[in-house]
């Protein structure tokens, strides 16, 4: 475009160019981009290392334990009498101890990190899928509009608004108190209770799409609805959304703790769990505090890792905070 | 006047959205007439220049133009067929003849989309181009047309400047061969020097391909320079049609002189020498339009009888359209200017923000 | 001696794995007192920037780096500690920006806002600020200007919102008004009504103006002395006249014919620059313009083009500027003399190549 004048009109040219930086030849999309922002954000490789620990951990750890984690080898062997304030602490054979019922500490944690993750990933799915699912279809109904349309629309988040409301613990004491105490129940109540949130904001998201210029172009090319909706509107609507996941997980392997602790988890302590250990460890706080210690400082560091890599998920993300 | 001379008729056109309150149920408590009685039409191959400022509607008219936004009354006739009257499906088919140029090239692109699959989008929408090849090959002429490279098809919308957005823009309109483009505020939101571009590749597609043009802009002199007919909007209506040239000569309507004589030319000489006529107080809300003229209660020529009272009509005087009583004492220097007191107006709802009025406060309807 | 003269201004944002940007790179300009000086130029040229360093308003963040001089009344605003630049701040330097709703505080009535001013720099209270704040939305034109002290800005519309600003702006009647894109956000004809307001503000209280717009057309009618802004440096200063009869730096050049102008017919093809401003040679290479230039020659590569000083307080910093119309073209390396002894003495002043010292990249 530019007029050249000879050899130094090309090196203009070329140095204008070098100076444009031009990126590889093929362009790089929106997702790519956010990956690249996310590596160079310290916070994300963070959190993406303690998670790669705590999954390979909970995956494979069980698999390597030295002990049964339902062995009461401490009783057996008759070092550990909970009864008289005799629980072992850290030692060579067992590194984090015993537990007030004789059982490897160690060993416990290790394969409750894969209860631990599994309530977490069970949970966070059970509450995405119907929120997704509540909140696509009152967005795609309210997007669409017409009287049904917005009928749909208000019935479905009214709904939404109720779940709300209520307390989540009161929800899922209730929840329980439906089913029974299980680790099936601490997953639903869990799943429930983040419903709302992936419902709003799967439905706001979608809205605010709906309402967005490339929308209405999509419109005047002559799309059809539900190739927007499809093409456009979901796509575009889904990146709060797993961000929201992300920052979901980490909340939700807290309440499933939680409610483990209040004991409406799994009545047979058996299949360890961190809330669970972190319950039992209850009444031996006096004598050996580190019982509780263990699990609680576990699940913060999950917890802080989900969280870190989200908020660098939700900033990556981010269109506004684009070049 | 006839049909086949003009490619698009408006008659009467009125787009009124409720306003809504209420916490259980919604109740209408009013309407915003954004467009309230449009006539115009836009001959073949020629460009139609819309005017006016924030709230006046010129948006709306033009989405209601293309059906995007659904009129209230009246009818807009494209080529003969009365588009308000179509099925879904019909009106689906026919949008492939009259295509959208919006004002920010960045949020009208879906930013997962590449060049190419914008570009497809439209062809597949209506069947165009069997195979990928010829698909190919049409996407290719068009990208020429607009002056992007080849390479361009891989890229996000992100990767390219605003000019060039731009032009990405012009080539999802032109793709399918449409006849009419309206464009609404197309160079508003880039630089100066690249407004420039875009002007003239208008200007040019325009001769090549014969396209018909509705140019909706808030720019007085861009609106000159690339129409034939301008109209100038306020509150929702015209109050005035002309050439660009008799309108510059000769600008009948008080609101079109305030309007001329408040654009800033690039020449001291020129603005030292001109007389401004300065409107006082704001725009009024649409919601809640003044009565009579609607431009009284900020005009400088209003007189006690009639304005506030009727609403003028658009008539024919001289070469020009206009919807003001009292125009031909005014031009003939009868009447004078007199000083008006501004009146407080409140922005509508939130903000004073055109988006106030070319988005019902209803929920997003894709259309 | 001038009431701010901004020396050699740089702002850089340095950045972690990412290319230093040079925002302001070596910005001189000077106001004198009651004068409007316009800084043009297109987005990321660096005007908004120039005028936030000035103020000390830039967001304190690690890889800033802000250099040069900016010396107001003798002193350097830039070597200021944050409270006596607050200080100088609103009392003898103050500040419009583009949107007003956004700098106005939504939660506060704009009374408040207008006495805070009051009271913080001229130590005013109570019946008296509140007199004084009406006073000041009567001057600038806010119709029953006590009501509407008690107002919200969400309550005023976008242009009353700007005159507000304006209002708490000229409170402590400053020396130095710098207004960012005041009216960009505006309608036209409410730009005019405020670009009016500003114009009898400066006329009648002997307010500087520094006056930052993309718009040629607004400098056009109210700035005494103009400053092109192109890829974070000056690229031509001159009074008002002589810019629009006779712009010698071919980016000037090339905004002027790229705007359509109200006054010519339809159909005249405008000359756009070509390329955009992405496409540009980073300074210690050259000239920035260069890759978008109709009048490049060889010298435009290898070193940044000297700022050339010509007669009637003009300079431009091009190798091979536009010729003056009616005129010898003339050339800026080699005055001829013949010319110069033939020619008026005023009208042919020998350009004079006189440089500035460059900053290192």
């Amino acid at each position: 475009m530019t007029i050249t004048t000879g050899k130094k009109g090309e090196k203009i040219d070329r140095l204008a160019e070098l100076a444009a930086v031009r990126d590889d030849e093929r362009g790089v999309s929106l997702w790519q981009e956010a990956f690249r922002r996310l590596r160079r954000n310290p916070a994300a490789i963070v959190g993406a290392a303690v998670l790669a620990v705590f999954i390979l951990v909970a995956i494979i750890g069980p698999f390597f334990v030295p002990y049964g984690p339902t062995d009461s080898i401490g009783i057996r062997e008759g070092v550990v009498k909970s009864g008289q304030g005799l629980i072992p602490g850290p030692s060579g054979d067992h590194w984090l101890g015993y537990d007030h019922q004789g059982r490897d500490v160690f060993s416990r944690m290790i394969v409750g990190a894969r209860q631990t993750l599994l309530v977490g990933v069970v949970s966070t799915l059970i509450g995405l899928a119907v929120g997704a699912l509540i909140g696509g279809v009152a967005g795609a109904a309210a997007g669409l509009g017409g009287r049904w349309g917005r009928w749909i629309d208000t019935v479905l988040m009214r709904f939404v608004d109720m779940l709300l409301a209520m307390p989540s613990l009161l929800l899922a004491v209730s929840i329980a108190a439906l089913l029974g105490a299980s680790l099936t129940t601490v997953m639903i109540a869990v799943g429930v209770v983040s419903v709302p949130v992936f419902a709003r904001l799967l439905r706001g998201s979608m809205i605010a799409q709906a309402n967005s210029d490339y929308v209405l172009a999509a419109t005047s090319l002559g799309v059809r609805r539900s190739r927007i909706a499809l093409t456009h509107v979901v796509p575009n609507s889904l990146a709060p959304v797993i961000v929201q996941a992300t920052l979901t997980l980490a909340t939700a392997i807290i309440e499933a703790a939680a409610l483990s602790f209040l004991g409406l988890g799994n009545p047979d302590s058996a299949v360890p769990e961190w809330g669970v250990m972190l319950a039992d460890a209850q009444p031996y706080l006096g004598i050996r505090p580190a019982l509780a210690i263990y699990p609680a400082v576990a699940i913060i560091i999950t917890a802080l890792g989900f969280t870190l890599l989200g908020e660098a998920m939700r900033e990556a993300l981010d269109p506004k905070l684009r070049k | 006047m006839t049909g086949s001379e003009n490619l698009v008729e408006v008659r009467d056109l009125k787009v009124h959205f409720p306003i809504k309150r209420g916490v259980v149920f919604d109740k209408v408590v009013g309407h915003v007439k954004a467009v309230d009685g449009v006539d115009l039409s836009i001959p073949r191959g020629r460009t139609y220049g819309l005017v006016g400022e924030s709230g006046c509607g010129k948006s709306t008219l033009g989405r209601a133009l293309l059906q995007l936004t659904p009129p209230t009354g009246g009818e807009v006739r494209f080529d003969g067929v009365d588009l308000t009257r179509l099925s879904a499906g019909r009106l689906r088919s026919m949008r492939r003849r009259m295509q959208m140029i919006f004002q920010d090239p960045m949020s009208s692109l879906d930013p997962r989309q590449n060049v190419e699959s914008i570009l497809t989008e439209g062809l597949q929408a209506h069947g165009i181009g069997g195979s990928r090849d010829e698909r190919r090959r049409i996407i290719g002429e068009t990208l020429d047309a607009v002056g992007l490279p080849r390479w361009a098809l891989s890229r996000y919308p992100h990767e390219f400047s605003g000019g060039q957005r731009q032009r990405i823009g012009i080539a999802r309109a032109l793709v399918l061969g449409p006849e009419l483009i309206v464009a609404d505020e197309p160079v508003s939101a880039l630089d100066v020097s690249i407004q420039a571009q875009v002007v003239n590749l208008l200007d040019e597609l325009q001769e090549r391909l014969g396209l018909t043009y509705l140019v909706i802009a808030h720019d007085l002199a861009v609106v000159r320079h690339i129409s034939d007919v301008v109209g100038v909007m306020y509150l929702g209506a015209l109050v005035e049609e002309a050439s660009g040239d008799q309108l510059y000569r000769e600008p009948m309507h008080p609101y079109t002189r305030a309007l001329m004589s408040a654009v800033p030319v690039p020449d001291p000489d020129v603005e030292d020498q001109r007389e401004r006529i300065l409107l006082s107080g704001d725009l009024p809300s649409p919601a809640n339009p003044p009565s009579g003229c609607r431009f009284h209660t900020r005009c400088p020529w209003a007189q006690p009888t009639r304005c506030a009272d009727e609403r003028p009509v658009l008539r024919q005087i001289g070469g020009s359209k206009v919807a003001c009583h009292f125009a031909e004492r005014i031009a003939s220097g009868e009447l004078r200017p007199h000083r008006v007191t501004a009146e407080v107006v409140r922005p509508a709802d939130e903000g004073d923000a055109p988006g106030v009025v070319s988005a019902p406060s209803e929920p997003g309807s894709y259309v | 001696m001038a009431l701010l003269e901004v020396d050699d201004l740089s702002v850089t944002f340095a950045r972690r794995g990412q290319r230093t940007v040079h925002a302001v790179d070596g910005v001189s300009f000077s106001v004198d007192a009651g004068e409007v000086v316009g800084l043009v130029g297109e987005s990321g040229c660096g005007k908004s920037v120039t005028s936030l360093a000035i103020m000390g308003l830039l967001p304190k963040q690690p890889g800033l780096r802000v250099g040069g001089k900016a010396v107001f009344d003798g002193t350097d605003l830039l070597q200021l500690d944050d409270r006596s630049r607050r200080d100088i701040r609103g009392r003898d330097i103050a500040m419009i920006f583009q949107d007003p709703l956004s700098s106005l505080n939504p939660v506060i009535p704009i009374g408040l806002q207008v006495t805070e001013v009051l009271t913080r720099h001229r130590g005013m209270k109570g019946e008296a600020a509140a007199k004084e704040a009406a006073e000041l939305l009567d001057r600038v034109g806010i119709p029953d200007p006590r009501r509407r002290l008690k107002e919200y800005p969400h309550q005023l519309s976008g242009g009353m919102r700007q005159r507000a600003l304006i209002a708490m702006a000229v409170a402590c009647r400053p020396r130095l008004l710098i207004a960012d894109e005041p009216t960009t956000a505006l309608d036209v004809t409410i730009q005019a009504q405020i670009l009016e307001l500003l114009k009898e503000l400066v006329r009648d209280s002997g307010t500087a103006l520094v006056m930052i717009t993309h718009d040629l057309g607004v400098v056009a009618g109210m700035c005494d002395t103009i400053n092109v802004l192109y890829a974070g440096r000056v690229v031509e200063t001159a009074r008002r006249r002589p810019l629009f009869a006779a712009p010698r730096h071919p980016y000037t050049v090339g905004l002027l014919g790229s705007i359509p102008r109200l006054d010519s017919g339809r159909g005249e093809r405008l000359t756009p620059i070509p390329g955009s401003v992405r496409d540009l040679l980073p300074w210690p290479d050259g000239c920035a313009f260069a890759p978008r230039c109709t009048r490049r020659v060889d010298d435009c590569v290898g070193a940044p083009p000297e700022l050339v000083l010509a007669h009637d307080d003009r300079s431009y910093r091009c190798v091979n500027p536009a010729p003056v119309p009616g005129r010898e073209p003339d050339s800026a390396f080699a005055p001829q003399t013949g010319a110069v002894a033939a020619g008026a003495s005023d009208a042919a002043a020998p350009a004079e190549a006189a440089s500035r010292e460059e900053e290192s990249a």
